[in-house]
């Protein structure tokens, strides 16, 4: 029952999100802009610096700008034609419409970063196949990380004034132990080092930080969401 | 300031303050194995202030969800804010001393940067409180930001021992165990926590004062625009 319900807010957003593509278009343009960007900070031609050991951070810090960006529409799209009233007013618990709407962004970044990944592959010539089941062990774990905070914080902001700012500006500092992670991780993964002793703390935090807001916002989100 | 429980706490604490200031000063050796230590008796104490601080605001912060009464989140918003005042004393201690010792001011060692993302959630909170201006839903979403934030905190202070830093390592007691320091010299620091704490209590309280005052004129206001 409650699976269905959460399965339904999720599918009513992919549907919305299908039939336009604006938020994937935006965001995924978004973030290429970003990786050509970081050919201009790292000069890539030059052989001083390891491509693989910043790639994590490339690679995370262009997802996290472009989750920011897509998050930030979750709640505030239903603004329009006071969709988020007829949402809370349906027979449905706060935290199965926070579920729903966490599980299209999940995806939908998810489809994004994956995306992307083969483009950063393409453009700056990093094997990503390698250790790509653990990637995409560390690229879930770190998506679900900024899927939970930014939906919930799309929700926080979803009535402020400076929504768009205001986002960004409370959810990184939240993000930067699960980035962090992510980053070690990443790095470690495309050079070549597999999950072992020295890392695997990392993914420990990872799992950890994820199990712990996930509960704490369906603590919370009613209080968030209806008052 | 009406109530003598507030006069009582600053007196405390002005003593206390001065007199470890004269234990610091005249008392204490002045050569130790860390250069300048004794910046330590109001940098160490200044983070635990700011930590209780937020302590509180959590708390208040819960029971202002579970009860709903106003003063709650004025003594949260207030406990928060002299918490944050704590934690920038704290860091621009620590970094006077970082010039004095390392010669530089800032470096990112885990510990430095740990603190500064505690601090950047809680100017995002400040951020939050402004530009909410419905106090109701104002008083809701900052007491789920403090409770993210203390939670936060909790989780980054426990991420610190899992980097390697240049930090001096914990030196007091409970923290490593032994008596690295001795009870003479460790004892200012609990005396100072406990000036800042006073010092603290009563800046919150005049906050939540104010807080109060400020609702019942607003109340006023509308009353007056309702004629």
């Amino acid at each position: 029952m409650y699976l269905r319900q959460v399965l339904t807010i999720a599918a009513k957003d992919l549907r919305a999100e299908w039939r336009t593509r604006e938020a994937f278009n935006a965001s995924f343009a978004f973030m290429v802009v970003i990786l050509v960007l970081f050919s201009f900070a790292f000069d890539p031609g030059n052989s001083d610096i390891s491509i693989p050991a910043i790639a994590g951070g490339m690679l995370w810090i262009a997802y996290s700008f472009a989750a920011a960006l897509t998050l930030n529409r979750s709640f505030a799209r239903e603004l329009q034609n006071d969709c988020l009233d007829a949402l809370l007013a349906a027979p449905i618990l706060a935290s199965a419409l926070f579920f729903g709407k966490a599980l299209a962004n999940f995806a939908l970044l998810m489809v994004m970063e994956i995306v992307s990944l083969g483009v950063f592959s393409l453009l700056y010539n990093v094997k990503v196949l390698a250790q790509i089941w653990s990637l995409l062990l560390v690229i879930v774990l770190g998506t679900w990380a900024m899927t939970v905070m930014g939906t919930m914080f799309s929700a926080l902001t979803v009535n402020l004034r400076l929504r768009e700012l205001m986002l960004p500006v409370m959810m990184y500092p939240f993000l930067v132990v699960p980035l962090s992670a992510a980053i070690t991780l990443t790095s470690d993964l495309l050079n070549g080092i597999s999950f072992g002793a020295e890392n695997i703390l990392w993914l420990k935090v990872l799992v950890f930080f994820d199990v712990l807001f996930t509960s704490l916002v369906v603590l919370l989100i009613d209080v968030v969401l209806v008052g | 300031m009406r109530e003598p429980i507030k006069y009582v706490l600053l007196t405390a604490s002005l003593g206390l303050l001065l007199w470890s200031l004269y234990k610091i000063g005249y008392v204490l050796p002045l050569e130790a194995n860390v250069a300048a230590y004794q910046i330590l008796y109001l940098h160490v104490p200044s983070f635990f202030a700011a930590f209780t601080g937020f302590f509180l605001g959590l708390f208040a912060s819960g029971i202002y969800l579970a009860t709903g009464n106003f003063k709650y989140d004025s003594f949260a918003a207030g406990a928060n804010e002299v918490a944050l005042m704590f934690a920038t004393a704290g860091l621009a201690s620590g970094m006077i001393w970082a010039r004095y010792a390392w010669g530089i001011w800032w470096t990112w060692d885990a510990r430095l940067s740990s603190m500064l993302l505690c601090w950047l959630v809680y100017v995002g909170y400040l951020f939050l409180r402004k530009s909410v201006e419905e106090p109701t839903q104002r008083a809701r979403l900052s007491a789920v930001l403090s409770i993210f934030g203390c939670v936060n905190v909790a989780f980054v202070y426990k991420s610190i021992e899992w980097y390697r830093t240049q930090h001096p390592s914990p030196v007091l007691s409970f923290r490593n165990g032994g008596d690295h320091m001795g009870p003479g010299l460790e004892a200012p620091i609990w005396w100072n926590w406990l000036a800042l704490v006073c010092l603290g209590v009563v800046i919150a309280m005049v906050r939540m004062q104010q807080g109060e005052m400020s609702r019942e004129i607003d109340a006023l206001r509308r009353q007056a625009h309702s004629y």
